[in-house]
């Protein structure tokens, strides 16, 4: 380089160095914790030592945890009769013949424990896939909604219970209102003095949303139920249409409380839907059932039962989730103990020790 | 001041050039800085378009000015035949966007996949989800990829309207002048004028110039990125016209190739109306994207156009490799297909049978099918198995490879970031072009180095050189090389230290580097060199290449200085004698012609920086270089008549050129023979006038010896680094014209030779010649230099045995035994050999070779043949040594890379012996290892020699310990320091070492397999004189045989090859241009580089991409299984209990984005960790992080997983109420949480982005499920989730099992990892937990400094998971296995930090510190009590050995110590260092255990860092640092112990 040109004296000045600096290096990427990954970091360290305490107080919180759950639902008293009348003993058996009509059983049942209520009684069906893809998807919430438009043209979902062979639009459409279950139940009392019915509530048995959002009956601007529903055709297996299945308008159409349940399809094939609630419990004593026998279910072989069951804040009976917890939390224990005897054994070998 | 001016100008235009051009053009320098771009742009437009042109035109392209078209025409110029000017690097126009870019996008398979299940639901009788919601993923992720390609191509639109856009200067038929037309409306055969600084529009050829001798600069650094100035020329026919070009009287044909990529080649011919021909050349072409420079004005006529030219031809955009990790995960993904398929086969056949068992009775569940009729139990299963790949589908991941190609982004975003592989001395980052190969950086297990420029600077130093069988060793040259040597290597010392600082505060850090920097430079004087020298350099080499002041100051040697200036004043004497030059001894005459050919012998550019090379002179009719028999007869024939007349016509005129030029022209009737005849007797006259017109010449040598300093503008540094050399004994270069060199001589001044030829390098030959007119003696002087092996066998043989023949074979047997030395000194050598010819010797083969110049076909070949037989018999004159220094840090990177298990092969052009010596000099090869030379002459003699070598290897072997080298003569074994007795249980270590010609032997196919078995166990190869092709061939070899990852490096041209066959290519932008940046994947500025790229990014884009593909599949696996699982409950009829927007926007939408943060940014293990634990590397080696069982693993824990998913909610809501969602929805939900849960086990380093990501992720979930089940009572069939998840939310038994599943779900994960990290720690695993250190110390630091207090706190002792059988470095480990190292891991971590507590130690006066363990470590200073800053300097020293002592233990021994199994274990403990007594003598010698170099370095960093800290900032930071500091010496051993293990550590 020439003596004497601009380069040779400008890295001497403090001033015009830190200038060069800037221009020369303009191509240096911007030294932030982001850009040079260097962000402030935890590295969670899995070895024994750090995670023994947190073992053993969660095998503890899940030991108790389970161990509520599992006396909650103990406490839970449940009892089933089956009704389903397959075995030739069985008092149910004489409705499962063929072509019989509103044949009727009665189960006799004796309660040892005060049931408090309110008891719930559901009846329960078992193989009875209302989960199958084909068969949960036929149904039309908007007719379900009273979209009078959806009412005398119900969605493709519904087929083939979309339209009678007539091609008269069906309401409800669709194979899950076509398939509704249509036993029914008494409860009776009995007592020395005699037979006493026992009071069932059907009332808000299902969703609350269902029940006044989702499901609407149709409305005309004037008529009634049935008048709005002209032009449509009950479901096949239907023995009323569906402004008959009850009497109180509250409960009527597809404002129907027990209908609403059915439509809630089930997840398992074997599930229990509410029937009714018994608001003031069952006292110790025998009780009998009378059942009006319609729902065949022999065909798929499946089962009907009826269930009554207590309930406690996390719903019916189920004993798993204790038991679960009370696994899991030993698992834990267990693992913290195994461990606790790793770390003391290697904790000179391979753990890095710190006060 | 003019060219600064203009300088600024460049810049701008530059800037400009490279920002418009963006992808287009600027093919080079602005790609990185690109955000990624779409596959191809490879201009498929242009190339189809080429395509179909070519076959129109045939094999040649041929073209007329446009001007002539018979005039009428003016709207269809034969230029139309071509492509036009217009730059179209669009892929798509408005209409064809949609279509074009879906077209593309269905090239994948991945996509197809996906649009066919989509569209699958559009069959009813299959279709599982609302078709509409089906679709919208895949349309999203092609919206999205379609957004990005809109977008790019947007920005290639605007780039290619503003280059379209840019004027010049096109001559115009019907205004008879140039006027301005934009770029895009030239067309082929339009006349272009360009100006100084234009940037050339179009590939042209070069018609005329305002140089008086038709010559053109030009600067190429747009296309190849050498910044040195070429030089183009008028081609030949137009350089005689003696007025303006007029483009109306072209009416000549150019014949020539048709467009290729080819840079250096251009050929073609020049038809004029008279049918001569002329040939055209590269010389003759400006290309286009190059800058003119130092020309005022030029006029060409275009060529090619637009698209075909070569610059847009050799711009094919990024390059797309498939990495290995992804062809691992293509495997895995078929197999999800076969899962996917046999699941649903499973399903499929399940519901027949499902279907069967109901008979005829249907029950009331199974409706019926879409016409109204049952199906059979075999249809509806078929029909069922295309339901069920819908609702599998999310097994094959969709959104998996947007996943990976946004991971790859922000990992190539990150490595352009890192400021580590920022070079400050280019101003370059790292630039990535392959973008997504990033992960193979994580998996290389041979890395193919080329050795000039990789491993050295490339920089060439002139270092000594032997003329006429004398050696002068230039000591002072080799003194000022040493210093430079040492700032230098401090200077990179401290700031690639500093850079890689473990930081707990980044910006406090960074400042002190930089005050660390300032500071040091006004402090000690005598570095000032050393960043200054640099940072000018830096400057300069954007003007000027090679030539850093270290390059240009030479000293030269005294006695050499003195022998030729009294040659020169002889020269002188004789001359004003009128003496013949053979007057001179010939020891003289061959220093003369020595420094005359270092000068003449070039092809470098001299330039001054002060004045623009506008030459303004006086045009004469004799230019060019002789071209034609004629021309040389006429040249060489003096004419008295007309000599004398334009002798006295143009004595006013100065230069001695001139006049000689004048005098020597033409005369009118020359009859060959009898000229050359006469010749003779007149050259003898000719230094008479020679003498008589040099007279007036040392007045103007004074004159320009002011301004002194004239540039060199080389295209190889060896070349400027002769030239540099030749000055710095005042032989000058002062003017290179194309047809004359003008050298400056001491005493004799400016001497004009003649150029006649100029034979090129080239690497067949390896070598150069020109081909001058001495002025001085007039005699025809062949001057060539050359690679010596060649030379040597060119010379003359002595035929007789007189005087002469004796001293040349003297002469030639000193310089082969000085040759022989200079190489084992590692230096470059040349041959300087000269040959004299006699007219009719020069006659006949200037006939030959005109001959050759004028063919078309073999002009190649004609040519090298020329070459050859022009270069004989040649004349000895020296050699020269040129030192290429390494590069700073080459040795500890290849240590490093070498620990981490990777294989280095050294492939260079270099001879055996210098290349043998840089590869000890950078540590390639050890003084502990053997090195087997194979040099064989034939196939056979390969064969045997290979035979042996593995013989001799296996008898090596354990088994059989004895062997005597001497058996085997033809194996050249070179034992160093007595290492052929290595210890038993060592396998002693090899080395091969192969040329060029046995290496074509050993890679014929029947020899590979023993080459490759021979090269494997040795621990490095070296492959010396090879051709670009056999580098190539050997990456080949290596990659296909061995199947294993290779990377190849290298600078130049020659190895580009190279780096295009191996995984992945790394160019070094550096001297040699940027052909090798442009092949590359990956483009890095220093090898040193290398380590960070490999050890670092490799290892974390690897880490990152791995976990993340194979979590992937977990998810999708553990999420799909859930669905199957449900299948046995619900018939095999395909229906989910997952809402299906869940299901499909689960992948989308709510675990996307943790799982991308944490592919991006999770670090397995600390950059700093990394870089100490090269072993770490290994991991990603074999693949350790993703080997086929993990992901069968990982399916399994998947298939765990969702059981446990599944089946906990099933029992839990067993027996209940519940409905399919409402069951589902919390499914979903612990199936998120379990998901995301797993990913915080994977994960293994946390930020905040970590877990705001994640918090994120289950607030959207929640978020989104909340509202779309609020939204609407009656929409989404079938699921029509009503106000599902607020009653859900509503219900403790949600929360319980939310709680409940992902645990048990995740334990024996989590189980496995933490018994595997504390039983069986894989390396990584360990080195995770010296990282933990880091932060910890971080907050030991802030909680001491809080306190204020640090003289007494206890640091405990750390134990260090780095005992010998741990598994780092366990390859050479033996035996004890429960050693410990104790070693003080914040030394790791904080090594850098530690340097900058000396001035608190000063400044608090810290005699003693009381440290855990109890040692006492006293300051050795001796007075211990306090020292005051300022007669701090002598302490200073000893605070900062003592430190450097406390530094040293793990950078040096700790890992060290693992490799080396021979030291007794006992001696392990180690590493520590008791001073009861302190004294210097401790550190010191715990300085000599450890290498020469790493004490060099750690003390310079240590002084020199240490000023800066006076000022106020640094005071802050080391006061932050420093407590963390003050534990480091805390370990107690024998002295002795310690130099004991240590000097087995390193044997020096």
């Amino acid at each position: 380089m020439s003596p004497g040109t601009g380069w040779e004296t400008a890295p001497e000045m403090p001033g015009s160095s830190r200038e060069e600096d800037g221009a020369a290096s303009k191509n240096k990427p911007d030294n932030t914790a982001f850009t040079q990954q260097r962000l402030p970091a935890w590295q969670p360290f899995l070895s024994a030592g750090y995670v023994l305490p947190a073992f053993f107080l969660l095998g503890l919180i899940f030991i108790a945890i389970g161990l509520g759950l599992y006396f909650t639902s103990n406490n839970i008293i449940e009892f089933e009769l089956d009704y389903t009348g397959n075995s030739p003993n069985s008092s149910c058996h004489h409705c499962t013949r063929n072509n019989t009509t509103n044949c009727k059983c009665t189960i006799h049942f004796k309660v040892d424990k005060v049931l408090p209520g309110p008891v719930f009684m559901y009846y329960k069906l078992s193989n009875f896939y209302q989960n199958h893809r084909k068969y949960g998807v036929s149904r039309d919430d908007d007719q379900l909604n009273g979209d009078l438009d959806y009412l005398k043209v119900p969605s493709e979902y519904c087929f083939p219970f979309r339209l009678d062979s007539q091609g008269r639009p069906i309401a409800p459409c669709g194979a899950i209102a076509d398939s509704l279950f249509n036993d029914s139940f008494v409860v009776y009392k009995i007592n020395s003095s005699g037979v006493s019915k026992v009071s069932l509530n059907g009332k808000g048995i299902s969703w609350w949303s269902d029940y006044n959002v989702k499901f609407n009956n149709p409305k005309s601007d004037n008529g009634t139920l049935e008048q709005t529903f002209q032009g449509t055709v009950k479901p096949n297996n239907w023995p009323r249409p569906a402004y008959e299945l009850a009497t109180n308008p509250e409960n009527n159409g597809f404002i129907n409380e027990d209908f609403i349940v059915w439509m809630r399809t089930a997840a398992l094939p074997t599930f229990r839907k509410l029937y009714r609630r018994i608001d003031d419990g069952m006292q110790p004593g025998n009780y009998s059932v009378e059942i009006s026998y319609n729902y065949p279910v022999l065909s798929f072989n499946g089962q009907k039962r009826i269930t009554f069951s207590t309930i406690s804040w996390m719903g019916g009976r189920n004993a798993f989730l204790g038991i679960a917890y009370l696994v899991c939390g030993s698992a834990c224990i267990v693992t913290g103990i195994v461990m606790f005897i790793v770390y003391i054994k290697y904790q000179g070998q391979h753990v890095f020790k710190e006060e | 001041m003019s060219l600064y001016g203009a300088g600024g100008g460049l810049v701008v235009k530059v800037g400009h050039w490279s920002r418009c051009m963006g992808r287009g053009g600027g093919v080079v320098v602005s790609m990185a800085q690109e955000t990624p771009p779409a596959r191809g742009c490879k201009l498929p437009r242009s190339g189809s378009r080429s395509r179909s042109r070519g076959r129109r035109e045939g094999k040649s392209r041929s073209v007329r000015s446009n001007l002539l078209a018979g005039g009428a025409k003016a709207g269809e110029p034969p230029g139309r035949l071509h492509a036009s000017n217009r730059l179209k690097t669009t892929k798509y126009t408005l209409l064809s966007f949609l279509p074009k870019n879906l077209f593309e996008q269905f090239h994948r398979f991945a996509n197809v996949y996906f649009v066919f299940i989509a569209l699958l639901n559009f069959v009813p009788i299959v279709g599982a989800f609302q078709p509409e919601l089906a679709l919208t993923p895949v349309v999203f992720i092609l919206a999205v990829t379609a957004l990005k390609d809109l977008w790019e191509d947007y920005r290639r639109y605007r780039s290619d309207q503003e280059i379209n856009h840019m004027d010049c200067l096109v001559y115009c038929r019907d205004e008879k002048k140039y006027v301005e037309k934009y770029w895009k409306e030239v067309q082929v055969g339009d006349f272009v004028r360009l100006r100084c600084n234009e940037i050339i529009p179009a590939d042209i050829l070069l018609l005329y110039s305002s140089d008086p001798d038709g010559l053109c600069h030009i600067e190429t650094a747009n296309l190849d990125g050498e910044t040195n100035l070429k030089q183009r020329q008028v081609i030949k026919g137009f350089t005689e016209l003696e007025t303006e070009f007029d483009p109306m009287k072209f009416n000549s044909v150019i014949e020539c190739e048709k467009p290729h990529n080819d840079l250096n080649r251009f050929r073609g011919y020049i038809v004029y109306k008279n049918e001569k021909r002329a040939g055209l050349s590269k010389d003759n072409l400006l290309l286009r994207g190059c800058t003119i420079r130092n020309t005022e004005e030029v006029v060409g006529i275009v060529i090619y156009a637009g698209h075909e030219t070569k610059a847009m031809l050799n711009n094919n955009g990024p390059r797309y490799k498939r990495s290995k990790l992804e062809r691992q995960m293509n495997v895995d993904v078929f197999w999800c297909v076969i899962i996917l398929f046999v699941m649903c086969l499973f399903s499929a056949i399940g519901h027949g049978l499902w279907v069967a068992q109901y008979g005829d009775q249907r029950p009331v569940f199974d409706v019926l099918g879409s016409d109204g009729t049952s199906l059979s139990p075999a249809l509806s299963g078929l029909y069922l198995f295309f339901t069920m790949i819908i609702v599998l589908q999310v097994l094959i991941p969709i959104s998996l490879y947007v996943s990976i190609e946004i991971i790859k982004i922000c990992q190539v975003f990150f490595i352009h970031q890192d400021t580590d592989l920022y070079d400050e001395e280019t101003d370059s980052r790292l630039q990535c072009r392959a973008l997504n190969i990033t992960e193979d950086l994580g998996q290389i297990q041979y890395i193919f180095s080329d050795k000039t420029g990789t491993l050295t600077e490339n920089k060439m130093v002139f270092r000594r050189c032997t003329v006429a069988g004398v050696e002068y060793s230039h000591d002072a040259n080799a003194k000022r090389l040493a210093m430079y040597q040492e700032p230098d290597s401090e200077d990179e010392e401290c700031t690639s230290k500093s850079g890689a600082i473990p930081r707990c505060d980044s910006t406090s850090s960074h400042q002190s580097a930089k005050i660390v920097h300032r500071t040091q430079s006004t402090k000690s004087h005598r570095r000032t060199g050393s960043r200054a020298e640099a940072k000018r350099a830096s400057i300069l080499s954007k003007h000027t290449a090679f030539s850093s002041p270290m390059e240009k100051d030479i000293t030269p040697d005294p006695q050499l200085l003195e022998k030729v200036n009294e040659c020169a004043g002889q020269l002188e004497a004789l001359r004003q004698h009128g003496q013949p030059l053979s007057h001179l001894t010939p020891e003289l005459s061959d220093i003369i012609d020595f420094f005359i050919a270092l000068t003449v012998c070039n092809t470098v550019v001299v330039s001054s920086p002060n004045q623009p090379r506008h030459k303004v002179r006086v045009r004469f009719e004799l230019k060019s270089p002789v071209k034609t028999l004629e021309d040389f007869i006429k040249r060489f024939t003096p004419s008295r008549l007309t000599s004398g007349s334009n002798s006295s016509s143009s004595s006013s005129i100065s230069t001695s050129k001139s006049l000689y030029r004048v005098s020597s022209s033409a005369i009118p009737s020359p009859s060959g023979e009898v000229t050359l005849l006469k010749m003779g007797e007149e050259l003898g006259r000719s230094p008479q006038r020679d003498k008589s017109e040099n007279f007036f010449q040392p007045g103007m040598v004074r004159d320009n010896g002011k301004d002194g300093e004239l540039r060199y503008e080389a295209e190889s540094p060896d070349e400027a680094a002769l030239v540099y050399a030749a000055r710095a004994y005042n032989c000058a270069l002062v003017e290179r014209l194309p047809e004359q060199v003008t050298v400056e001589l001491p005493h004799v001044g400016k001497l004009t030779f003649e150029l006649l030829h100029i034979l090129g390098f080239d690497s067949t030959r390896k070598r150069m010649s020109v081909v001058v007119r001495h002025p001085l003696t007039d005699e025809i002087v062949v001057y060539t230099k050359g690679a010596d092996s060649v030379i040597m066998d060119l010379l003359q043989q002595p035929s007789t045995e007189n005087s002469t023949s004796k001293r040349t074979r003297k002469i030639r047997n000193k310089t082969q035994n000085y040759l022989n030395q200079y190489a084992t000194d590692g230096l470059r050598t040349l041959c300087i050999a000269k040959r004299v010819l006699r007219k009719e010797e020069y006659a006949r083969w200037l006939e030959n070779h005109l001959e050759a110049e004028s063919s078309v076909e073999s002009r190649d070949e004609l040519l090298f043949q020329s070459a050859v037989r022009l270069e004989t018999d040649l004349q000895l004159l020296g050699a020269t040594g040129i030192e290429d220094r390494l590069q700073d840090g080459v040795p500890e990177t290849i240590a490093n890379l070498r620990k981490a298990a990777l294989q280095i092969w050294v492939l260079t052009g270099d001879k055996q012996e210098t290349a043998i010596n840089i590869a000890y000099s950078c540590k390639l090869l050890g003084h502990d290892e053997e090195i087997l030379t194979l040099n064989a002459e034939s196939q056979e003699a390969c064969t045997a020699l290979l035979e042996q070598c593995l013989n001799y290897i296996k008898s090596k072997s354990p088994q059989n310990k004895r062997f005597s080298v001497a058996e085997n003569p033809s194996v050249d074994f070179i034992p160093s320091n007595g290492t052929s007795v290595t210890s038993p249980t060592l396998r002693p270590n090899f080395s091969l070492v192969i040329d060029g010609k046995t290496l074509s032997f050993a890679l014929e196919k029947t020899l590979e397999d023993k080459f490759l078995a021979l090269a494997q166990s040795c621990r490095s190869v070296l492959c010396c004189r090879s051709t670009p092709l056999q580098k190539s061939m050997v990456v080949k070899l290596v990659r296909d045989k061995l199947k294993v990852m290779t990377l190849a490096i290298g600078d130049g041209a020659n190895d580009v090859s190279m780096i295009q066959v191996a995984d992945v290519g790394v160019g070094i932008s550096g001297q040699e241009g940027m052909q090798a940046v442009m092949a590359s994947d990956f483009a890095i500025a220093r090898f040193r580089h290398l380590q960070k790229l490999l050890l670092v990014h490799g290892h974390w884009c690897y880490s990152r991409l791995a976990n993340m593909v194979l979590y992937f599949f977990y998810k999708n696996a553990m999420f799909v299984a859930l669905l199957f699982w449900y299948q046995f409950f619900c018939g095999f009829s395909g229906s989910a209990m997952i809402d299906q927007w869940y299901l499909i926007f689960f992948n989308l939408l709510f675990s996307s984005i943790p799982q991308l943060i944490t592919g991006i940014l999770d670090k397995d293990v600390s950059a700093e960790t990394l870089v100490a634990l090269p072993q770490l590397y290994k991991s990603g080696q074999h693949s350790e992080e993703y080997k086929p069982y993990m992901f069968w693993m990982n399916m399994i824990d998947a298939l765990y997983q969702s059981l446990i998913c599944f089946f906990f909610s099933y029992w839990a809501y067993q027996d209940s109420d519940v409905d399919v969602f409402t069951w589902g929805t919390p499914i979903t939900t612990l199936a998120l949480f379990t998901i995301l849960m797993h990913l915080c086990i994977e994960t293994k380093t946390w930020t905040w982005m970590h877990v705001v990501s994640i918090t994120f992720s289950i607030l959207l979930f929640f978020t989104v499920a909340l509202s779309y089940n609020a939204i609407c009572p009656t929409c989404y069939p079938p699921s029509n989730p009503y106000w599902t998840m607020q009653r859900l939310m509503a219900d403790p038994k949600f929360y319980l099992i939310c709680i409940l599943t992902p645990v048990a779900a995740l334990l024996p994960r989590y189980l496995y990892r933490i018994f595997q990290g504390t039983l069986f720690p894989t390396p990584i695993q360990r080195g995770r937990q010296l990282d933990r250190l880091h932060p910890v110390a971080c907050s030991h630091v802030n909680k001491w400094n809080a306190q204020g207090n640090w003289s007494a706190t206890p640091k405990p002792d750390l134990v260090m998971p780095l005992s010998k059988d741990s598994g780092i470095g366990a390859d050479e480990s033996s035996s004890s296995t429960s050693q410990n190292v104790t070693l003080d891991t914040n030394q790791i971590s904080n090594g850098p930090l530690n340097k900058q507590q000396t001035p608190e130690l000063r400044e608090t006066s810290l005699p003693t510190m009381e440290l855990a363990g109890g040692a006492k470590y006293s300051l050795p200073n001796g007075n211990s009590s306090s020292v005051s800053i300022r007669n701090a300097q002598s302490h200073l020293h000893e605070l900062q050995r003592s430190e450097l002592a406390t530094d040293l233990p793990f950078t040096e021994g700790g890992v060290r110590l693992n490799a080396h199994s021979g030291v007794d274990p006992s001696n392990i403990h180690l590493l520590n260092w008791r001073t009861p007594t302190p004294s210097t003598n401790d550190t010191m010698c715990f300085f000599h255990s450890s290498s020469h170099c790493s004490l060099q370095t750690q003390t310079v960093r240590g002084e020199r860092c240490v000023p800066g800290n006076i000022e106020p900032e640094g005071m802050k930071l080391s006061k932050e640092v420093f407590p963390g500091t003050s534990h480091i010496s805390t370990h107690v051993i024998p002295r002795n112990s310690l130099q004991e293990s240590s000097l087995e550590m390193t044997p020096l």
